[in-house]
């Protein structure tokens, strides 16, 4: 709807799923999470499964907006619209999730690193539809975290970080992953961090230097609320603290 | 142009709208009810907030023909009989409000707050307030009036 408010969309035809049945139902089993494309960030608060069942997801989402775009806004359509600085897109893509998209040819999957192409451009085709998206089965002991910094509350975040690892038993990281968003043109994986860090321990040495490298090729976004250098500073903050966080945060 | 009967204030009213148009603009220019007013007009700043089957939700980023059916609630609704409820009461008492601009918004928002969660702290108000835009209060007795009227809220709810 803002985009229609400031014209920068002007579609021809306007559909609403209101009336659509089964897009707004949160199916969690045994093989992870789907989401319904029509799933309101109101109704993923106050699912208390999803705490357990995608902690990071639940973490994220209350970051969203405010209180009364909670109450509307949906799943489908933030995957949709893409923006780069949003939290479910880089969700979505750290934690390799799928979108499923329906079209006259049928029903498919697309993970979430082809998804997202440029801001507010997804590989979705004009006469597709999204309809859910799937998250993998959640391990109880992962350790994650969830960092945003806007400059008010509700404000979109001038960066984001996203991390989750699972801990061996000789406290090595594996399954590391890595997102950043509001710093590129899309919510990006920081796969060289993730490839310094797998298997290590978490020292904190080790860990800084893999997030400069993780940051070092990253083409910043730079506008009139931060510009690259400090965007760049401020991701590698954000970063840092997630790594504590989820080093600190005894799994459930 | 789209026939919608929303149920607006408790009553079903029947409006001719054009599909494009929003629910905040239906609300102030068909149906004149300018309790409801429109600042930045793309989600943001709170003040066209009206509670739509329960949930307090931007007017300005709904179209009038998605609330065909809806019960809605303006701020023209709060009051009853002339009277001001609880939680208008207590902006007056705590001089919560100055130019009154944001003022429909926030008291739209904080209604649909405290009927859902009467027991809602001052960190839980001051997030949910994080929505609404205000410019003359800093906000210190507006939060002050939202915590003195959950009371009114806990009270309905309890059914005394």
């Amino acid at each position: 709807m803002p985009m229609l408010a400031f014209r920068l969309a002007t579609p021809r035809v306007l559909v609403d799923l209101r009336r659509v049945s089964g897009l707004d139902r949160i199916h969690i089993g045994e093989q992870g999470v789907e989401l319904g494309a029509k799933v309101r960030w109101r109704d993923i608060e106050r699912d208390t499964r999803l705490a357990v069942a995608q902690p990071l997801l639940a973490e994220a989402v209350r970051h969203i907006a405010h209180y009364q775009i909670r109450n509307r806004g949906t799943v489908g359509g933030s995957l949709a619209h893409a923006d780069p600085a949003a939290e479910l897109p880089a969700i979505a893509l750290t934690c390799e999730a799928h979108i499923v998209a329906v079209g006259p040819r049928g029903e498919r999957e697309i993970p979430a690193a082809e998804f997202f192409l440029a801001p507010l451009v997804t590989a979705l085709e004009p006469d597709e539809l999204i309809v859910a998206m799937r998250l993998s089965a959640w391990p109880k002991a992962r350790r994650f975290s969830f960092k945003e910094l806007s400059r008010r509350l509700g404000d979109f975040a001038l960066a984001g970080a996203a991390v989750f690892f699972d801990l061996d038993e000789r406290g090595c990281m594996r399954a590391l992953h890595v997102g950043a968003f509001g710093v590129a043109d899309k919510p990006v994986r920081l796969l060289e961090t993730e490839a310094a860090l797998n298997g290590m321990r978490p020292e904190p040495a080790a860990v800084a230097e893999a997030i400069k490298l993780g940051t070092s090729g990253l083409e910043m976004r730079s506008d009139i609320h931060a510009d690259a250098d400090y965007r760049r500073a401020l991701l590698e903050t954000l970063l840092t603290r997630a790594f504590d966080e989820a080093m600190q945060r005894s799994p459930s | 142009m789209t026939s919608i009967t929303p149920i607006i204030n408790g009553v079903a009213v029947t409006v001719e709208v054009p599909d494009r148009v929003t629910l905040a603009d239906t609300l102030r220019d068909k149906l004149r009810l300018t309790g409801t007013h429109v600042a930045c007009e793309h989600g943001v700043c709170g003040a066209c907030t009206v509670i739509v089957d329960g949930l307090a939700v931007r007017s300005c980023l709904m179209l009038a023909v998605q609330a065909d059916g809806a019960a809605i609630t303006t701020v023209e609704g709060l009051s009853k009989n002339g009277k001001l409820s609880a939680l208008q009461d207590a902006f007056r008492r705590h001089h919560a409000l100055q130019c009154g601009f944001c003022t429909s918004g926030i008291l739209t928002t904080m209604h649909a707050l405290l009927l859902e969660e009467p027991d809602a702290g001052e960190h839980r108000i001051r997030e949910v307030l994080s929505g609404n835009l205000c410019r003359c209060t800093g906000y210190i007795p507006i939060v002050e009036a939202v915590l003195e009227a959950r009371a009114a809220y806990a009270q309905a709810e309890s059914g005394a």
